[in-house]
């Protein structure tokens, strides 16, 4: 059922000519996907893309849609030779999965590999209940710090893409009073939306949640604060010097929790070297790397609106 | 019949939307909805990992006393982080997007092109 739906708003997405329109059903597809995962017990990717697909994305895709325009040019091209590699690569990826492991298959290679171990033993060896986040921090920690580092570094190109200008002044979206509901009920929202950034922050080893998610939540409540009350006045609470310092500090702390450990014997990003005892020392370990997770995607992700908010139209 | 129906459904429609995406990008020729194509593809590529990862009757991977049977937390992680890329990535595009807009005063495939292809036979000229 929800899988039809993601059909239609993306046959939709493609034929529309209004890109304001394409950008909203393309959140819309995101937050029937969150829907989806959540059905799918993906409780923490559920979380992150509600957060990432429905809110920042969809944010940074209006913001540019303003620096690029909002019409697409109607053109004529001929359809018939995409549309041809499209149905005979699609048609061989059918025929290729028609001896897939069904769906929901306890059995499936999927199932049977490292998973039962990480399910069995995760929360022994780590302490924690959420093996996801167990997973995350902890056996693929490698993994988890090369793309903290892909994130520092998208955020890097686009600040030497689109520079930091001053921000322009705040746009006249309508007199105070069209907005006045909206401010006061974003007023509102902000402090719990932070708040709860930080509980799925600290609680991600015992429920659903981590850094990433943290980092996301937390950057599209500041969003949220920018949109409603103005660039000027974000700025002033946290300035973008201090956001780039906090999205390095973020990568920093998550390279010297492995150096920690490789400088007391074990291998890099083994967290049983920072306690007396391993598990603690894991608990520990995945604490402090989540931390520089979650730090380094909620200083970059506003760092990126922060460009292209302050990015002046060009005529 | 049917049970390779419900068993392949969800895989199936990753694959047309994957290939919806792929079109996007091939066939569109504003630049922008190539980016938006390319998040389609991204998307049904999560669909189809969440979907792998799922075990019928299984719960989600937080331990709990009593329950058996989870759902397998390593597509979950591997997605999740893909997520968070994805959308910088997708920043560093939008940021591509429009600086090409500034330069070029569009963004549609062929007005570039064309003004590549004029700046070239110009810079040609000067050379003859």
């Amino acid at each position: 059922m929800l899988l039809s739906l993601l059909l239609a708003v993306a046959i939709a997405a493609l034929r529309l000519r209004d890109l304001f329109a394409v950008v909203m059903l393309f959140g819309i597809y995101s937050l029937l996907t969150a829907l989806f995962f959540m059905d799918l017990d993906a409780v923490d990717v559920a979380f992150t893309e509600a957060a990432v697909g429905a809110g920042v994305s969809t944010i940074l895709l209006l913001a540019a849609l303003r620096l690029v325009g909002r019409y697409e040019k109607p053109h004529r091209h001929n359809p018939l030779l995409p549309l041809v590699v499209v149905c005979a690569t699609g048609a061989a990826l059918i025929y290729g999965l028609s001896d897939a492991p069904r769906f929901g298959d306890a059995n499936a290679p999927a199932q049977t590999h490292v998973a039962p171990r990480y399910l069995s033993e995760g929360p022994a060896e780590t302490g924690l209940p959420n093996v996801v986040t167990a997973v995350l921090a902890s056996y693929r920690g490698f993994d988890t710090l090369g793309e903290t580092v892909v994130v520092f570094t998208a955020g890097l190109a686009v600040l030497l893409l689109l520079g930091m200008s001053s921000p322009s002044p705040i746009p006249d979206f309508g007199s105070e009073d069209d907005q006045r509901m909206q401010r006061h009920a974003a007023k509102g929202l902000i402090p719990f939306i932070l708040l709860y950034a930080l509980y799925v922050q600290f609680h991600g080893d015992f429920g659903a949640g981590g850094g990433f998610q943290a980092g996301v939540i937390f950057a599209a409540g500041l969003v949220l604060y920018d949109l409603v009350l103005g660039h000027l006045h974000t700025r002033q609470v946290i300035q973008d010097g201090l956001l780039i310092r906090l999205g390095a500090l973020g990568v920093l702390i998550y390279g010297c929790v492995g150096l920690y450990s490789l400088l007391s014997g074990q291998p890099y990003l083994d967290y049983s070297a920072l306690a007396k005892d391993p598990v603690h020392g894991q608990h520990l370990g995945i604490l402090l790397v989540e931390l520089g997770v979650g730090l380094t995607v909620f200083s970059i992700i506003t760092l990126i609106y922060y460009a292209f908010s302050a990015r002046r139209v060009k005529a | 019949m049917i049970d390779t129906l419900t068993g392949l459904f969800n895989y199936w429609v990753a694959v047309i939307l994957m290939m919806t995406g792929l079109y996007v990008v091939v066939a569109q020729n504003n630049l922008v909805k190539k980016l938006v194509g390319l998040g389609l593809f991204q998307a049904s590529i999560f669909i189809f990992y969440i979907s792998i990862g799922k075990v019928a009757g299984g719960a989600p991977p937080i331990i709990e006393p009593g329950v058996e049977l989870y759902s397998n937390p390593l597509p979950h992680v591997l997605i999740l982080t893909a997520i968070v890329v994805g959308v910088a990535t997708t920043a560093v595009g939008l940021s591509l997007v429009v600086r090409i807009s500034e330069s070029y005063g569009s963004v549609e495939e062929n007005d570039i092109n064309q003004a590549d292809r004029l700046a070239e036979l110009e810079t040609g000229d000067d050379q003859a």
